[in-house]
């Protein structure tokens, strides 16, 4: 009879002690959770502060004239809020730094990937690595006083700043994230495809580009998509290399803001919080953010419909 | 001097076949024939060599570093050494096709799939690959299933399905040997059944040398039987013999079960 | 006899036509062989053209910052003079910067990535967390800057402040941690889950106990690159508003006084390495850009010797551990 008394309570010991364990787990697991939730808000608080901060220049500034207008001198006593100018030097950089990092990032992938013999990859790649990790400051500074003297020497009137200077050096700056996804993507494709196609009597180079890169098409479509939003995104290298002066042009042999060097421009000088230049910043970065966003959406839909189904 | 008959009858003769994986010592001094338009099974336990003699082949080893042949695989009718350094692995490979353990179709349409190897060629004609696709699919027992469906992704088939369009694909560019490395290990009973009706009917076409973990298998679809263990060739004859009274004792064990 | 001399000839003929179609198909080799050896060229080239990059800036830095680099460099403050100017403030501002940065980032990062990898259910909500993460990766930091300017700057009053730095910095780095955290975690085979919840842990014991511990190399690797790529990032600080002239140190955390240790620092104005090389970037005068050389190569040695203690580590992971 004492047995069984004892029995129970050791029963019920067991419990309470169980249940102060499951409290402790939640808890655990709510503090994680609140942790993994932070980036959702982080997320809504990008979005939320542009357009809260946008609504304000909105009010002061039609969005037919910022879309519309041809000049961007929000700081001048004839303002003029036109995002032309800035979006042009960002797609004339962009696109220069695209076309030499992603043909440059690709072909240094495939070769990696699928050419190289193993201790040049295992040289190669950490090597990459590391120029992926230079601040892009020191790229700046590169662009301003090494390449620009470089190309001016080839072309004897370009100026001092300039977007093919910027764009050139912001494209090699992005060769590691491209080449290190694709060839990443490429790795992952797995060997019995590729012996597959060697088994027909292909060469490297047909496999790798018949084979290798369709099945890998997602991971690499990834890579230049991040590329894309590295190149809009690149503040340093432009603000340093290729001016600050708004300049609605396509042609890169002239200087020109970017959206993101117009950005580091308003604030390195002090416009008082509040000011219409000070909200100016804001609707800048919310296009900004806009275009950024809508690779990312490609990218989502590329990635969604041919995932890779070796 | 062998008469020209006899000559005829032969597709291959692989003479004091070694081969290395780095150190490893993999093949011992191999001699075997492959007679023409005939069935060659390899058996054997696992990790006995019988695929890594099967690779020989087509040079697959050429696509890792470190491995080393020695020895001879003469190629009839032109009495070529496929293992020699003077000789192209992919000119081997564009001569004699392989069909892997697991399907491995590429991530492209059907059609493209079987035009690949023609591709690969250079062929750009489109009647040209129509109709040696049609061909290889009809020759595969796959033209039916998929004529509808060319452009559907080849994933989209079943397990025995991709492994009868691998078959297609091998079988397009008009090899001279097909070499199947345990083509239905990766399959189910059915499926297994379908493939090894295939690989017999297409014995009229090509010359087959196949990798086998399954004696039933051997016993079902070979004319010649190789039984293998660790890395030699212990006994190789008629796939009847082989099965109804072996010469060596180690090759009774095995086919009996004893052993293996 | 007369039908033996018939086969021989067929066989001639098979052997002819045979070699006729071989030397085609060499032909076609030959060909895509040509694209094999120019792909292998342009390969080479390209990634030559990365490596000669990188030495023309390594170089071009060298030469001209090497002369500037000093004790005194390290220990002056920035001055209207080139030849007396010093990154004392900037290492000192970077520091802190990091130090809050890191007490930030890492648990929030590592914490999330336990959460994704090891508690978060099947559905809906995990899947917008996923997609949010990455998308997180993919906005531009000057992005960040104008979040932490609106946000901490002026909305929480922290001023522009080492604190509003760092905590923008963290942000910034946050995927980057929890994507690092959670392929370590993920690279740990399941049984290893299974042997700890077999003998009575809980998740959290199985977690703290054993995934953890396992995974500290990778999730270490990951918070190096993290803080690498935060201590070279200029373009949110600017957006705060740091001031790029600083001539005072701040406040120090250990005071003489009770209770020794103090945060006044964190509300401090500073500066910070990559803003100090940017602002000697920009003068005219060639003096500052000499200045602006030796900063730029004290950073770059940073980063550097950052990453490359993440790849060691990485090297080294892959070489002990064999699951």
């Amino acid at each position: 009879m004492s047995d069984k008394v004892d029995k129970n309570k050791n029963y019920a010991g067991r419990l309470s002690y169980s249940y102060r364990r499951n409290l402790r787990e939640r808890l655990i697991e709510s503090v994680l959770f609140l942790s993994a939730a932070l980036s959702v808000v982080i997320m809504l608080s990008i979005v939320v502060m542009l357009v809260k901060e946008s609504f304000v220049f909105f009010q002061y500034v039609s969005l037919w004239d910022f879309l519309t207008d041809t000049q961007w001198t929000p700081l001048f006593d004839d303002a003029h809020y036109g995002i032309l100018p800035l979006v042009a030097g960002t797609v004339v950089s962009s696109a220069v730094a695209l076309l030499v990092a992603l043909p440059l990032g690709t072909i240094i992938a495939i070769y990696l990937s699928e050419f190289a013999p193993f201790s040049v990859r295992e040289i190669a790649k950490p090597f990459l690595e590391l120029l992926g990790g230079i601040p892009t400051v020191v790229y700046g500074y590169f662009a301003l006083l090494f390449v620009t003297p470089l190309l001016q020497m080839l072309f004897p009137t370009l100026p001092g700043f300039s977007l093919l200077s910027a764009g050139l050096v912001m494209g090699i700056m992005i060769i590691p994230y491209v080449s290190s996804m694709t060839e990443d993507a490429m790795r992952a494709v797995p060997m019995h495809l590729r012996e597959g196609s060697y088994a027909m009597g292909a060469t490297r180079f047909q496999t790798a580009i018949r084979v290798v890169m369709p099945a890998a098409f997602s991971g690499i479509a990834a890579a230049y998509i991040l590329g894309i939003s590295r190149a809009v995104g690149e503040t340093m290298v432009v603000a340093i290399a290729a001016g600050m002066q708004p300049n609605l042009t396509w042609n890169p042999m002239e200087p020109a803001a970017t959206i993101t060097a117009y950005i580091v421009q308003v604030s390195l000088g002090d416009l008082p919080h509040g000011s219409i230049g000070y909200q100016t910043i804001f609707a800048a970065g919310l296009t900004l953010l806009l275009m950024t966003l809508v690779f990312n959406i490609i990218g989502h839909v590329l990635r969604k419909r041919y995932r890779e189904i070796y | 001097m062998q008469t020209s008959a006899e000559l005829n009858q032969y597709k291959s003769h692989v003479r004091a076949l070694n081969f290395y994986y780095g150190a490893f010592h993999a093949l011992k001094n191999i001699d075997m024939a492959l007679h023409a338009n005939k069935i060659t099974a390899l058996i054997g336990p696992s990790g006995c060599g019988k695929s890594t003699f099967l690779r020989c082949f087509n040079r697959m080893h050429d696509l890792y570093p470190g491995n080393r042949y020695d020895g001879e695989i003469i190629l009839h009718p032109d009495h070529v050494n496929i293992l020699s350094h003077k000789v192209d692995p992919i000119e081997v490979r564009m001569r004699i096709s392989m069909v892997f353990q697991k399907p491995n179709p590429f991530p492209k349409s059907i059609y493209e799939n079987v035009a690949y190897g023609l591709r690969v060629r250079g062929i750009r004609q489109r009647a040209v690959l129509d109709e040696k696709v049609e061909n290889a699919l009809r020759n595969s027992a796959l033209w039916d299933e998929v004529k509808d469906r060319m452009n559907d992704l080849a994933f989209n088939l079943s397990g025995g399905q991709q492994q009868r369009l691998c078959i297609a694909r091998a079988l397009a560019t008009d090899p001279e040997i097909l070499l199947f490395d345990e083509p239905t290990s990766a399959l189910d009973p059915i499926a297994t059944a379908s493939i090894e009706e295939l690989i017999a009917d297409l014995k009229d076409k090509v010359t087959i040398l196949i990798v086998t973990h399954n004696m039933q298998q051997a016993a079902r679809v070979s004319d010649f039987t190789a039984y293998m263990y660790l890395g030699e060739l212990i006994e190789f004859d008629e796939t009847d013999t082989i099965f109804i009274k072996p010469k060596h004792k180690q090759t009774e064990d095995y086919i009996t079960g004893r052993f293996g | 006899m007369y039908c033996a001399n018939v086969t021989v000839k067929f066989i001639d003929n098979s052997i002819m036509n045979k070699t006729d179609e071989l030397n085609k198909l060499r032909r076609i080799i030959g060909l895509h062989k040509r694209w094999d050896f120019l792909f292998m060229i342009t390969g080479i080239i390209a990634l030559m053209i990365a490596i000669l990059t990188f030495i023309a800036l390594f170089a071009q830095m060298l030469i001209d910052g090497m002369p500037r680099l000093s004790w005194d460099f390290f220990t002056s403050f920035p001055s209207r003079r080139p030849e007396s100017a010093g990154i004392l403030s900037a290492w000192v501002g970077t520091t802190l910067v990091m130090l809050v940065t890191a007490a930030t980032a890492v648990p929030l990062g590592v914490g999330a990535g336990v959460y994704l990898e090891e508690y978060a259910p099947k559905n809906i909500f995990t899947e917008i967390l996923e997609i949010n993460v990455t998308n997180l990766a993919g906005v531009p930091s000057i992005i960040y800057g104008l979040l932490a300017l609106g946000l901490f700057v002026y909305q929480l009053g922290l001023g522009q402040s080492i604190l509003s730095a760092g905590l923008a910095l963290a942000l910034l780095i946050l995927p980057v941690v929890i994507v690092a955290t959670r392929e370590a975690i993920r690279s740990i085979p399941v049984a290893i889950r299974e042997g700890a919840y077999a003998l009575g842990a809980t998740k959290w014991q199985t977690v703290y106990d054993h995934l953890l511990p396992y995974s500290s190399a990778g999730i270490l690797t990951g918070i190096i690159i993290g803080l690498a790529r935060a201590i070279g990032e200029t373009a949110p600080i600017i957006t705060i508003g740091a001031l790029t002239f600083i001539a005072f140190l701040p406040p120090s955390p250990i005071t003489e006084g009770f209770p020794y240790i103090s945060f006044e620092w964190l509300t401090a104005p500073f500066t910070v390495m990559p803003i100090q090389m940017f602002n000697w970037v920009s003068r005219p005068e060639e003096a500052f850009q000499l200045n602006a050389a030796a900063a730029g190569l004290v950073l770059v040695v940073m980063t550097l010797t950052m990453n490359g203690l993440a790849i060691y580590l990485r090297y080294r992971m892959r070489k002990n551990i064999k699951w």
